[in-house]
C-alpha cells in the first residue's frame, strides 16, 4: 500500500487529506493516473502550475517507482510563512 | 532551534529563553510577525504545514543564515493552524556576535520563510469565504536582495 496526502487547495478540491492505496501502484505515474481517473476536478487541480510532488518527503520531478510503505505527498504553490 | 506549533505562544517569553545564558553572543535580534484582521476582512487564517517536510525546509533556509551571517544561534517559532488576528504567527531570534550581523540574518530569514516555507495559508472571512493564499510579487521581489552578489 501506499499513503498518499493532498495539501492546501488539493485537499479541499478532493475532499480527503489522506489516503491509503491498496494495493500498492507500481509507480507516481500509476498512482496519480489512478487518482485522475477517478476524480476529474482533482486531475485537473493535479496538472495546475507549481503542484509539486513529493516521495518520502523528497521532492521528486519525473516518475518513480513505490514501494509498500511508500509516503506520496501532492503539494500545490506554497504560500510561504 | 526550529519548532512548529498549534498553540499560541508569547514572543517575550521566547526571547527571555533564547538569550539566556549568553555571554559572549553581543547582539541578539528578533521578529515577530502578527496575524492581521485587515479591517474585518479576515476573521481567521489557517496555515498548513507538512510534519517533518517543513521543518526539513525551514532547517535549510535556517542553514544558509547560519553560514551567511555566521550566527552563534537561532530560533524559528512558527504557528500552524488556525491563528486569531493579534496572536503571533512567527518568532525569529538570531544570535551573533555584532548587532549587524544579527539584524540582517533575521532579515534574510524572514524574507525566505515568506516566500519558500512550505506552508498552505487560508484566509477566511466574516461571510465564510475562504481564501487560499499564495506570496505577493513583493514576497518574491526581496528574496532577490540576497541573491545578487
Amino acid at each position: 500500500m501506499a499513503k498518499v496526502l493532498l495539501f492546501g487547495r488539493l485537499s479541499d478540491i478532493a475532499g480527503w487529506r489522506e489516503r491509503t492505496l491498496e494495493p500498492l501502484p507500481a509507480s507516481l505515474s500509476a498512482l496519480r493516473a489512478q487518482l485522475c481517473a477517478e476524480d476529474e476536478a482533482l486531475a485537473e487541480a493535479l496538472s495546475a502550475p507549481g503542484v509539486q510532488v513529493a516521495l518520502d518527503q523528497a521532492i521528486v520531478r519525473g516518475d518513480a517507482a513505490l514501494t509498500a510503505g511508500s509516503e506520496v505527498a501532492f503539494l500545490p504553490a506554497m504560500s510561504g510563512g | 532551534m526550529i519548532a512548529l506549533t498549534d498553540q499560541p505562544f508569547e514572543p517575550g517569553a521566547l526571547l527571555t529563553e533564547f538569550s539566556k545564558g549568553r555571554t559572549e553572543t553581543g547582539a541578539v535580534a528578533t521578529f515577530t510577525g502578527l496575524a492581521r484582521a485587515e479591517q474585518g476582512a479576515t476573521t481567521t487564517l489557517e496555515l498548513e504545514a507538512y510534519p517533518g517536510f517543513t521543518e526539513a525546509e525551514i532547517g535549510r533556509i535556517a542553514d544558509g543564515a547560519r553560514d551567511r551571517f555566521n550566527l552563534d544561534d537561532l530560533a524559528i517559532t512558527h504557528r500552524v493552524g488556525r491563528i486569531a488576528p493579534g496572536e503571533a504567527i512567527v518568532f525569529v531570534a538570531t544570535a551573533a556576535g555584532h548587532r549587524r550581523a544579527a539584524f540582517e540574518a533575521c532579515d534574510f530569514l524572514m524574507d525566505y520563510l515568506k516566500s519558500r516555507a512550505p506552508f498552505w495559508k487560508k484566509e477566511t472571512g466574516p461571510d465564510g469565504q475562504a481564501r487560499w493564499i499564495e506570496p505577493r510579487p513583493q514576497d518574491h521581489a526581496d528574496i532577490t536582495r540576497w541573491e545578487t552578489p
